[in-house]
């Protein structure tokens, strides 16, 4: 976005019509940044003791879904292909998690996370390999089908999954040393989860793989003309982004105790899409307001108007869509660039 | 045998409502370059305005004239107030949008109509017709005319009139399209405009069938797809062929496929579409696109 | 500064949301009745009002179900400001959305426990979403009464005794339809078309319990996903069976379909049992009264549709306290007339609790002795007892004759004939 841009009052800049445009590389001080993260860092571990166990409970979820979109971020931002079945992830991820959980009594909940993060790895790898292939729409229209997909398949093994009937756990229970309640363990652990995920997913992007992410996307030929092998590191986007989603789902498990098809139908996963558009792609904040947006919205479009609540949800999307093509991450940046030209 | 072409009969039948929606959804997709998840949903708002018509009184024709006029106001308007202030944008933005359509459209139907069934008109006559043990309702064989003439009609719009130069030209390549002089603004809306009227057509015709409720169109809409991947975004004849194929593969896989069964038969169009994009992603009859970087 | 900026913005509003300090609410502050029921929970309950939440789906595909809130209203504010509330108290009613999603749906439980306050979940719609719920709201010794869900462990579980359902569990209708076969083609040959869910299977799998030792056997089976278009296929598989029963085990659209189906298909000509679910006039209409003659089905409740009640005491003051307390919602649209019946339900159980608190609602409504509800059909009552927990296990059979259902038969109590239902 150069400086002329702001200039332009009511158009916001056209970006090149390439999906996943990213917010521009912020010329900001990395120390400031950090500062930044800190701050929010220490407000999100001095929430808990403020909030009621509801809210509590509605900020964990926030960061459940900030995790899964971390994940789609580095895939549809970051990558640039577009999925619409991020959901199939998470439910392995979930699913994965809940089997070992039922399958082996006593096994800590923490030991579960590396599996489920595993498995969808793997799944993401083989579902890469064909994803490779496919360009932009198509392949939205293969992950959408296969979102579609996981439900019957779900319920056709239900030795494993207990069928449409889903498999209720154990929630981690708070060590006593903590001295903390079950909502504020959960939201600990959640919490950490996001972090380690937050840090994974930034020196990702710092490494070799995310600059070749980033050529990739922006001019295909010309990075394979450099040098950058383009299936390798597409079908590799793949896999990591089904990792955070994996790994989303299964901290979803620990917190909700109960998963079932119903869980992850298909609409989880355009959620998840449009939450990571709304946010703002590419960008670092935009998967944590994707995921406010996705957590918060269903109840205020509830509170605007209670007979369908759908309608004013689907204005909203557009609405944001309409104000900020590039999401609220965008929108806002444009906001913060042109308050120190008016003072 | 005879039980075997009965299930090719039924497969064709579930085709021809997958094949109708195609062809707006290749409509669209040819006048504006995107894939509009909301189509299914415009189709099923349409069918209630037609079924309101009726229930207000009207003859079913004067309520079907009046309810494409409607649906080719209402699908303009949808371009110029909705998709207009993001055109440009980037593609998975206009793809959310939809969604947000598809959202919006969903609920306010259910909250205009409610979600009871409607019961709306057959256009056609109830009969049965059999030959050789096998039955063919005169009701399907009416959707086949039908989605054979739309077909037609798409086809001449295509391939021979000037309208169907601008489209191809608005679509390949806005900028220069503009250059040449064609009013881009108005080619968008009015592709927005026809498939709107298409998929009237196509909720009308499956609403008999499916039975009118705001869900009617949710689930025809991944087979939608598939039929349009199969055959082709830019092809009308593919659109339908393609819609006829998915039905059939997917009647007889449910019936015949153990392995599949009637839980599992979703999972055909998923791998259809896989597998053509795979080895054709141009689909049976569409145009490799060559592209310049 | 721009991403610092942002950050600050997001802390500001995580501040905002902090502002409720952790003890100034959230369910930890109850508070307790003294005399008689000394002890118990009073929390969203006083001398003049009474807190309720409903849990339903008001948005996405399952917002059909959201009319049920609408009747469930409708009764609370015709007893509000006609007969003064239950007991004297006032009821308010809370609707939350959780789009039939499981994860919202305990979200939106927390809201009303904790922020909300409410005495007591009445309602959760949807089994998903129920058993999501069910430990939370039983930790938290909230009643969690008349789920509107028949699966059958809510009566069948110990481990919650705060949760209980009310219509007829999937298992007992199963059973009506056994029973009645066994009179009337004790050597059936039944295909069944069922939905591939908790539902479906429930129905099913508790038919073909109740048929073991018999000559009736299934000789087809076809499900379907409630994301398929049509069950058109599932039906032309099934006609290859040539059974001479088929059991519709649907959700309205597709009941309709299946109908449909069967009728247009004229050299197989079944008995065709249609659930109680897909039963309503509303859904036998669109196919047209002349393809569903001779459908047998069974019901617990009135039919607003049935000419048969146009008549009816009751029914006809649902209709007038329907247009006068929703005048937009239509009284014809059976989940509202499904909401006035679990609403007065829920009145009667109130009533006959000795204590006005928590534990006296979960008690009341583990101990109901034929309470007559006059929107259930007659002969039907709400029982329940220790170690029974199906407020209504009893069903009668219909068959449609011209433009109405005709009952038939006696009403059916399943725990007569087929004994208690356990887990």
């Amino acid at each position: 976005m150069s400086e002329t841009d702001s200039a332009q009052v009511k158009r916001p800049p056209v970006p090149p019509a390439t999906p996943g445009t990213p917010a521009p590389a912020s010329p900001v001080p990395a120390r400031l940044r950090w500062a930044a993260v800190a701050l929010l860092l220490a407000a999100a571990c001095y929430a808990p003791f403020q909030l009621v166990p509801f809210h509590v409970f509605q900020l964990t979820m926030v960061l459940v879904y900030a995790v899964a979109l971390l994940g789609l971020n580095l895939l549809v931002g970051h990558a640039g292909q577009i999925s619409l079945g991020h959901g199939a992830f998470f439910a392995v991820g979930a699913y994965t998690t809940a089997i070992l959980l039922d399958r082996w009594d006593g096994l800590p909940h923490l030991a579960t996370l590396p599996v489920a993060a595993g498995v969808a790895f793997l799944l993401g790898l083989a579902f890469g390999v064909p994803a490779v292939r496919l360009r932009g729409l198509y392949l939205a229209l293969v992950t959408l089908a296969m979102a579609i997909f996981l439900a019957p398949l779900l319920k056709r093994f239900e030795e494993l999954t207990g069928g449409s009937m889903g498999l209720t756990l154990t929630k981690p229970v708070p060590p006593a040393w903590s001295g903390l309640a079950e909502d504020q363990w959960l939201y600990f652990l959640t919490l950490a989860v996001a972090v380690a995920a937050f840090l994974l997913a930034h020196s990702l992007l710092r490494s070799r793989v995310g600059r070749a992410l980033h050529a990739l996307r922006d001019n295909e030929i010309a990075a394979e003309v450099m040098g950058v092998r383009l299936s390798s590191y597409k079908t590799l986007a793949f896999a990591w982004s089904a990792m955070f989603a994996g790994a989303a789902g299964c901290v979803y498990t620990w917190v909700i105790g109960f998963v079932s098809p119903d869980s992850f139908t298909v609409n989880l996963s355009i959620t998840l899409l449009a939450g990571l558009v709304v946010g703002g792609l590419g960008s670092l904040f935009g998967p944590l307001l994707g995921a406010l947006f996705v957590m918060f919205v269903p109840s205020i479009s509830q509170d605007i108007n209670d007979a369908a609540p759908g309608v004013i949800f689907g204005l909203l999307i557009i609405a944001v869509m309409y104000v900020a093509p590039t999401g609220l991450a965008g929108l806002a940046e444009r906001l913060i660039k042109k308050i120190p030209r008016k003072e | 045998m005879a039980g075997f072409l009965q299930q090719v009969v039924e497969g064709l039948g579930a085709g021809a409502i997958y094949a109708s929606l195609a062809l707006a959804l290749v409509l669209i997709y040819q006048f504006t370059g995107i894939v509009n998840f909301a189509q299914g949903e415009l189709a099923m708002f349409s069918t209630y305005i037609a079924w309101q018509c009726v229930a207000a009184g009207l003859p079913f024709w004067l309520a079907l004239v009046l309810t494409l006029a409607v649906s080719f106001a209402g699908g303009m308007l949808i371009e110029r107030v909705i998709i207009r202030p993001v055109e440009g944008a980037p593609e998975l933005t206009l793809v959310i949008v939809t969604v947000g359509l598809f959202i919006f459209v969903n609920a306010a139907a259910g909250w205009i109509w409610t979600f009871l069934i409607k019961d709306f008109p057959n256009p056609f006559p109830g009969g049965v017709l059999e030959a050789g043990g096998i039955h063919v309702s005169v009701s399907t064989l009416g959707v086949l005319g039908v989605v054979a003439v739309v077909m037609g009609l798409l086809y001449a719009l295509f391939r021979y009139t000037k309208i169907g130069l601008g489209m191809r030209a608005v679509a390949t390549n806005p900028s220069s399209a503009r250059l040449v002089g064609i009013r881009v603004g108005w080619m968008l809306a009015l592709g927005w405009g026809l498939a709107a009227t298409v998929g009237a057509v196509s909720g009308v015709l499956v609403a008999p069938v499916l039975f009118l409720e705001p869900n009617m169109m949710g689930g025809v809409l991944i087979y939608a797809f598939a039929a349009a991947t199969l055959g082709g975004f830019d092809s009308p004849l593919g659109a339908v062929v393609g819609g006829l194929i998915v039905g059939v593969a997917e009647t007889l896989a449910g019936a015949y496929i153990q392995v599949i069964g009637s839980d599992l038969k979703v999972g055909v169009p998923l791998v259809i579409i896989v597998v053509v994009l795979l080895l054709r992603p141009q689909g049976l009859f569409g145009r490799a696109v060559v592209e310049r970087a | 500064m721009r991403v610092s900026a942002i950050g600050c913005t997001a802390l500001l509003l995580l501040a905002v949301a902090a502002c409720g300090g952790r003890d100034s609410g959230g369910g930890t502050t109850g508070t307790a009745a003294s005399g008689q029921c000394q002890g118990q929970q009073t929390t969203g309950i006083t001398d003049t009002s009474i807190k309720l939440g409903g849990i339903y789906p008001l948005s996405g595909p399952a917002s059909a179900y959201g009319d049920i809130p609408k009747g469930i209203k409708a009764y609370f504010d015709y007893i509000n400001a006609e007969k003064g509330g239950i007991k004297g108290r006032k009821v308010e009613f809370v609707v939350r959305d959780d789009g039939y999603q499981p994860p919202k749906a305990v979200e939106e439980a927390r809201r009303l426990v904790e922020q909300e306050q409410v005495f007591a979940l009445f309602q959760t719609l949807g089994t998903p979403s129920t058993t999501a719920t069910w430990d939370y709201t039983n930790q938290r010794k909230v009643p969690q009464v008349f789920v509107a869900t028949g699966a059958s462990q809510w009566g069948t579980d110990t481990a919650h005794p705060w949760t209980i359902g009310w219509q007829p569990n999937y298992i007992s209708e199963a059973r009506v339809y056994a029973q009645y076969l066994k009179t009337e083609k004790p050597e059936a040959k039944v295909a069944v078309l069922y939905q591939n869910d908790d539902f479906g299977k429930d129905l099913f799998g508790g038919f073909t319990r109740a048929i073991e030792g018999t000559q009736i056997k299934v000789v087809a089976e076809q499900s379907y996903e409630v994301s398929d278009p049509s069950v058109d296929p599932q039906m032309r598989n099934l006609a290859d069976s040539k059974a001479d029963v088929l059991l519709n085990i649907t959700t309205p659209k597709f009941g309709s379909q299946a109908l449909a189906a069967d009728a247009k298909n004229t050299s197989w000509n079944p008995l065709h049992i249609v659930n109680n679910v897909a039963s309503s006039i509303t859904v036998l209409k669109p196919v047209g009264f002349e393809n569903v003659q001779g459908v047998v089905s069974s019901s617990y409740y009135k039919d607003p549709n049935d000419p048969t009640w146009a008549n009816d005491p009751e029914m006809m003051l649902y209709r007038q306290k329907m247009q006068q307390y929703a005048p937009g919602a239509d009284p014809n649209i059976p989940y509202h007339t499904f909401g006035w019946a679990v609403a007065s339900s829920f009145h009667k159980a109130m009533e006959a609790a000795t204590c006005m608190t928590r534990e006296g609602l979960r008690d009341s409504v583990r101990n109901l002795k034929g309470v007559k509800v006059d929107m259930l059909l007659p002969g039907i009552t709400l029982d329940t007892a220790q170690g029974d927990g199906f407020p209504i296990e009893s069903m009668q059979l219909m068959t449609f004759k011209g433009e109405r259902w005709e009952l038939f038969g006696q009403v059916i109590d399943t725990r007569k004939e087929f004994g208690p239902l356990t887990g």
